[in-house]
């Protein structure tokens, strides 16, 4: 397993794995201090997410607290003609790329889908049913190829893509035939899986007999493991595997051993199927604290960190207020982009349900 | 003078095939065997030596990997046209089909747009084994997002398939494969009708009789049939199943004052449930008849040696025919 900061903050890169921690030496401290930023901000942000849910602010919530080093890192790695495709989870790596994070609210409040611009994010919609964004990720890969934009060494032109997906979805179908189409294509692509060890209630050991890194292995897709709780690993791994994707050398599959500190979703109880005990054990191996005690180390000092603190409230009393002046979306957004065209059957229901409302008249 | 040539229907999907694929380079054909083979049924013949093989390509034998990679293809810009082997092996697909391909446009309010084409061949009457010979229609009718359209000719082959194409929503292609070699004469100049146009077929006075893709063929056996024996039978193809031409639905059987809807697929919660819905609702007062179906049975395909008899046939159509018109 790559680990280039130990849970205690010490950093060392492991022989044989120098060409990562090159990777780590380039980056200045303006970029480690946007990495702890980040970090802390998804967290603040998160936390806050479970309280307007409480409150009945939104309908659900999924939190990726203990998952802010494997999302911030990779986030971070991700090129700037690169794709990426998201589970439901991936805030961290939305916030990297610039997705307003107000629109992940409105869409776990009810207001929309997913309204956001894939295209011009470069960050795909989110995916509920699990697994169906890597097969997407594949056939957006394969027309990178087709494109002509894998190779040709001119950064401006070529491009990547990256999956996630969490260890649950690894289960589904559509990841072996991602793996396959992946490897047979010679597609650039790097599939991310952050194993936070449960889905749902479901234990990573009951979920796969071998290790999830070595998932691609038969299909022809290489892979490793990497400390999903150390965002410098997740950096380097996640540039180095999509730099290469880019360069032409074809699929990897990363898997980024992490931990879910809190519940799947404001629906599920954890203590259900877990030991305190477990989590505790997590709790110690935290990304944020171990990279705070690095940047200290380095000579960081306590004006930083306030001032991320002061910044992560200011975060959370903003997304309460815009939270709480949603508008809910107009009555036509039942009918609208149903299809792209116009349809005789949506514009009749359509225009039924506007005259309907109009004779009850305002039922507020 | 328009440009006409003789061609089965197999054969017509090809050229359309063909021609959307020089108008447009984005669009691509890919699934199991269809490039050196040309697909199990010959309809992508030759389309690898015309296009060469980043244009047409094999995938590996996992239907939900072939619609899920379109879809990412399509959105990377691509105008992905996927081949579904058989009817009875779109099921991998299905989750991939309604719970994605239908829905992105939908679900990134407008900032995708899913030009994919699905092409399926469906129905019976071939003698296969089982899962060879399913008319599957309705399941993707009920998806909202979906566009189903199903040709009955050659003529309607050449031109669906590049009208499918074109369209920026998903187009499910349903391809009548007992009448693959079904010949007839493909006008190459002009389209006969938009998409999702109905078509009559034949006119006809007393009772209106509404069939599609397979079913067309024996719907007009039995209005030759009917003819002889003095009976004035309107045949309407109703060539797309979603959204399906209501108006010229309603417009036969107001004159007609008697419906009778014709297809393979089992009868409960079909594409025939839904249009007598319909006839119901927009025909009430002209009606003479209850509107009849004659479908497939509500069980599974059987095997091949009890197709003649669970499948409608001429005879089928005719009894229910009378039976409309006993009223």
């Amino acid at each position: 397993m790559l680990q280039l900061l130990a849970p205690d903050g010490t950093y060392g890169v492991p022989k044989g794995y120098e060409k990562y921690g090159k990777l780590i030496e380039d980056l200045d401290e303006d970029t480690l201090k946007t990495f702890y930023r980040d970090m802390a901000r998804i967290r603040r942000f998160d936390i806050e997410a479970i309280a307007l849910q409480r409150q009945g602010q939104l309908g659900l919530w999924v939190p990726a607290i203990g998952q802010e080093g494997a999302q911030i890192g990779s986030g971070y790695a991700v090129g700037k003609n690169d794709h990426m495709f998201p589970s439901y989870r991936e805030h961290g790596v939305a916030l990297t790329h610039g997705v307003e994070l107000m629109s992940i609210l409105k869409m776990m409040r009810g207001v929309n889908h997913g309204g956001w611009n894939p295209e011009e994010t470069r960050f795909h919609l989110y995916a509920i049913v699990l697994a169906t964004q890597v097969l997407h990720a594949v056939g957006y890969a394969m027309g990178v190829k087709l494109d002509g934009k894998v190779g040709t060494g001119n950064p401006e032109e070529d491009l990547a893509v990256i999956s996630y997906m969490g260890d649950g979805a690894t289960a589904e179908g559509d990841v072996s035939e991602s793996l396959l189409f992946a490897a047979v294509n010679e597609s650039p692509i790097v599939f991310f899986i952050q194993n936070n060890q449960w889905a749902i209630s479901a234990h990573i050991d009951s979920q796969t007999k071998a290790p999830l890194y070595t998932r691609g292995e038969g299909f022809g897709v290489p892979g490793m493991r990497i400390d999903g709780n150390d965002v410098l690993a997740c950096y380097a791994a996640t540039k180095l595997h999509m730099d290469q994707a880019r360069a032409g050398q074809g699929p990897f599959l990363l898997e980024a051993l992490t931990y879910r500190i809190g519940a799947h979703t404001t629906s599920d109880d954890p203590s259900k199927y877990r030991e305190d005990a477990e989590v505790e054990k997590w709790k110690a191996k935290d990304p944020i604290v171990r990279f705070e005690t690095f940047l200290r180390r380095q000579g960081v000092g306590d004006d930083f960190f306030d001032e991320v603190t002061e910044a992560g409230d200011q975060l959370a009393k903003d997304i309460r207020e815009q939270t709480f002046a949603l508008q809910n979306p107009p009555m036509e957004n039942i009918f609208n982009h149903v299809y792209s065209d116009q349809h005789p059957e949506i514009d009749k229901q359509r225009a039924w349900l506007e005259a309907y409302e109009a004779q009850m008249g305002d039922h507020e | 003078m328009s440009n006409y040539k003789e061609m089965p229907i197999a054969k017509a999907l090809n050229a359309g095939l063909s021609q959307a694929m020089s108008a447009n380079d984005k669009v691509l054909m890919f699934g199991e065997d269809v490039a050196e083979l040309g697909g199990v049924f010959r309809v992508t013949e030759g389309l690898l030596d015309e296009f060469g093989d980043k244009r047409i390509f094999n995938t590996p034998i996992a239907e939900s990997g072939i619609v899920g990679t379109a879809i990412g293809l399509a959105m990377r810009g691509y105008r992905p046209v996927v081949e579904i082997q058989f009817d009875g092996f779109v099921f991998p697909a299905f989750n991939q089909i309604t719970t994605q391909l239908a829905r992105l446009t939908y679900r990134s309010e407008g900032f995708l747009e899913m030009p994919v084409v699905i092409r399926i061949p469906y129905g019976g009457g071939i003698g296969a084994v089982e899962h060879h010979s399913e008319s599957p229609e309705a399941y993707f009718a009920h998806t909202p997002g979906l566009r189903i359209v199903t040709p009955s000719n050659p003529n309607d082959a050449y031109w669906m398939m590049q009208q499918a194409i074109e369209c920026p929503d998903p187009v499910i292609m349903l391809e009548p494969k007992r009448r693959y070699w079904q010949k007839g004469p493909v006008n190459l100049d002009t389209p006969p009708l938009p998409l999702h146009s109905a078509r009559l077929m034949r006119e006809g006075t007393q009772v209106t009789l509404i069939a599609y893709g397979p079913m067309v063929t024996a719907a007009l056996q039995a209005a030759e049939i009917g003819a002889e024996e003095g009976v004035s039978i309107e045949v309407i193809d109703i060539r797309s199943l979603s959204p399906i031409d209501y108006p010229t639905i309603m417009a036969s059987v107001k004159k007609t004052s008697r419906a009778v809807i014709v297809h393979e697929a089992p009868t409960n919660v079909s594409i025939s449930s839904e249009i007598a819905a319909r006839i119901s609702n927009e025909a009430f007062y002209n009606l003479e008849a209850p509107v009849i179906r004659v479908g497939g049975f509500d069980t599974p395909y059987p095997p091949a040696k009890l197709e003649e008899i669970y499948l409608p046939d001429a005879d089928r159509i005719l009894e229910a025919i009378d039976r409309s018109l006993a009223y």
